[in-house]
């Protein structure tokens, strides 16, 4: 089946308390004249009719294929069965995560089940995060902190009740876990349902994202030889917020990104091993990754995505004449090892 | 059955296409089974249409939404839809509800015994009833993948997260429980009741031989089985996973263990669909790509019962006396074959 013709699905993901629900009914709710069928992990607080709604219970269980932190949804494997009989009665499929939840296993469903990808692509993985407890969240919860580093859209709801110094806070914790997705500001979950359905994130044509979202007037490349905290609080109140030179520069102690880049061509003899045996044995710390990548003697894009241990990438298309031809790559992941991967990534150059 | 004949150094394969009645249901199908000379093709919602030998279709609403399982004994069709309701649809076109889960929870699994037993299940937990007595549940550790009734006393294999457990439902004692890491989704007892199969969500199936526990690891599918068939007499268990029909020995006290399995009726498509004649060594299979072939176990010869080129074939059934075999696609387009 053609990608297009897939059932569009989307990771709705984000703490306990942050504002899910509030963001599901008004996709709900909203006039749209589409049809949705939701995976929930709690019936009762939706009620919106012409919607299907199936309660899930999150059973998560390890495959053994020799990924050890490959779990997949085996519920949702069973759900997406049951749904495909009702095919035509929707156009799109949610699900809705538990606060504690990992969104890994959710992506990694789709990797890897025959059936479910047949039927359905991953559209994008929805972070609602809350403004005022964000921060404390993150020290304290993993799960919080992987929620954010995950997302490819991140809703940072409840700003109506935070400071602007607190918001602008909040955003550089953010930006110092996950800087590559797209953040919007809401009150009571208010957001276009555009900036939230149908983003293609997992859709290799569209990797084009992966330019940092923020105005960074550091190039993200070297930032690490200088005060994580040089963040200019007292800037704050004559600068706009728009700006980069106002936004803070965290880094986050354990969970960061690391982005590479070059124009010389890459030997796809050695990138490819390279990265097949980067994710295999560093796959527990990659949450995900990204590339588009040029390789000696190739006239088309070589563009790859991965979430832990699985990879998928193919040729997308050729360079084009303008086109500077240069490999990027991005992971997010914890205690990243920098060194290592800056090392294996440049001796895949082609000399 | 004078149709059969070995290839020899024919280019094209022995057909039967021409005696192939069409049908077109007009809507998905799932499974197919015969209530007497009916074909009861069983749809992806609401409808099972009955196909009679002249090959008028009926069609009868049993589910007000998807169904989501079906199985039958020859003389009803059970199923479970996603409104939480279990039904009967018996030879005559009455239907019969069973059951209604009171939540309206999917009905994911059934299960029925030669003697009447019904056994379905909802998330995690598996219900039975048997005769007049009162329905029996029984809850296991995580969602019910398949159910199974054993060929001899009342015993449900209910296949799960890491094993199977083998529940009496008479019995006040716990289930006994077989593990193997993974999630178990289909299940059946061999015709002997000596083994139990389980199809995993990985390709592969697990067994164990139920006087010692001793596993079966039955590897090597490049795709999940969906699909099991014991043919008569119960001496092969044929799989669908793989571009041939895998057709593993349980003819001795070990099954097949340290065995290899026949391969037969190799394509270039993926067996979707098996189905073991009910008397005969001869099983029926549909393909990834639509095709549907006759196989002689003993020789592995083939007959074309249908050409590729369709979605593919997912309802495969013959009628007890084994004088028809039906069969669907995904999309609803089938056919019966008299022989």
């Amino acid at each position: 089946m053609a990608e297009a013709s897939k059932i569009p699905v989307t990771v709705l993901t984000g703490y306990l308390g942050a504002g899910k629900t509030t963001l599901l009914n008004r996709i709900l709710s909203e006039n749209h004249g589409k049809k949705y069928a939701v995976i929930v992990n709690e019936f009762g607080e939706i009620g919106i009719d012409n919607d299907l709604i199936i309660g899930a219970d999150e059973e998560v269980f390890e495959m053994n294929n020799g990924c050890i932190c490959c779990t997949v949804r085996g519920d949702l494997v069973r759900i997406m069965e049951g749904l495909m009989r009702r095919k035509g009665k929707f156009d799109a499929i949610i699900v809705e995560t538990t606060g504690l939840a990992d969104p890994a296993p959710v992506a990694q469903t789709f990797f890897v089940d025959e059936d479910v990808q047949k039927n359905a692509r991953l559209d994008a993985v929805v972070t609602v995060a809350d403004a005022k407890w964000l921060s404390e969240r993150l020290k304290d919860a993993p799960e919080a902190k992987n929620q954010i580093a995950f997302a490819d859209v991140i809703v940072l709801n409840k700003t109506d009740l935070v400071s602007k110094g607190e918001l602008t806070e909040v955003e550089a914790r953010i930006r110092g876990i996950n800087p590559y997705a797209k953040l919007h500001r809401t009150e009571r979950c208010k957001v276009a349902l555009s900036d939230v359905l149908e983003r293609g994130a997992f859709d290799l044509d569209r990797i084009l994202d992966i330019e940092p979202d923020f105005l960074e007037v550091d190039d993200h490349d070297h930032d690490h030889d200088h005060d994580h905290h040089h963040g200019h609080d007292h800037h704050h109140h004559d600068h706009d917020h728009d700006h980069g030179h106002s936004l803070k520069h965290y880094h986050d102690e354990d969970m960061q990104s690391l982005a590479l880049k070059t124009d010389k061509p890459l030997d796809p003899t050695k990138f490819m091993p390279w990265l097949q045996n980067l994710v295999a044995t560093e796959g527990q710390k990659i949450l995900r990754s990204k590339g588009i990548l040029a390789f000696t003697g190739d006239d088309d894009r070589y563009v790859f995505q991965g979430v832990h241990m699985m990879l998928e990438g193919d040729h997308q298309r050729k360079w084009k004449n303008d086109e500077k031809r240069e490999s990027r790559i991005v992971f997010i992941g914890r205690e990243l090892p920098e060194q290592t991967i800056r090392a294996g990534f440049e001796s895949c150059i082609t000399t | 059955m004078s149709g059969f004949e070995t290839g020899g150094e024919q280019a094209s394969i022995v057909s039967v296409t021409d005696r192939v009645r069409a049908i077109s249901v007009g809507a998905p199908v799932t499974s197919v089974y015969f209530l007497g000379d009916r074909a009861g093709f069983v749809g992806a919602e609401e409808n099972v249409s009955f196909v009679n030998a002249e090959g008028e279709i009926s069609k009868i609403e049993v589910l007000s939404g998807g169904i989501l399982c079906a199985t039958s004994d020859g003389k009803r069709i059970v199923m479970g839809g996603d409104n939480g309701k279990l039904v009967a649809l018996d030879a005559k076109g009455e239907v019969t509800e069973l059951a209604v889960d009171p939540k309206r929870r999917w009905i994911d699994n059934v299960a029925l015994h030669p003697d009447g037993a019904v056994a379905w299940s909802i998330g995690k937990t598996a219900y039975v009833r048997s005769g007049k007595n009162e329905d029996k549940s029984f809850e296991v550790p995580s969602t019910v993948g398949g159910l199974a009734f054993a060929p001899k006393g009342l015993r449900l294999a209910i296949a799960h997260y890491n094993g199977a457990t083998l529940w009496f439902p008479n019995m006040a004692a716990n289930g006994e429980f077989l593990e193997w890491a993974g999630s178990h989704l289909g299940v059946t007892f061999s015709p002997d009741n000596k083994f139990l199969v389980t199809a995993m969500h990985e390709p592969a199936l697990h067994g164990w031989r139920l006087a010692d526990n001793r596993h079966m690891r039955m590897s090597g599918y490049p795709g999940r089985v969906k699909s099991m068939s014991w043919s008569a007499g119960g001496k092969f268990l044929a799989t669908s996973g793989a571009d041939m029909v895998i057709m593993w020995p349980f003819a001795s006290k070990d099954g097949p263990m340290g065995k290899e399995p026949a391969m037969l009726a190799p394509l270039q498509a993926r067996v979707a669909a098996v189905a073991c004649h009910p008397k005969q060594d001869i099983l029926a299979c549909g393909y990834s790509d639509g095709t549907v072939l006759m196989v002689r176990l003993e020789d592995g010869a083939e007959i074309l019962v249908r050409r590729n080129g369709t979605p593919p074939v997912v309802a495969l059934g013959w009628n007890v006396k084994g004088t028809l075999l039906a069969f669907a696609d995904e999309a609803g387009e089938g056919g019966i074959l008299p022989l």
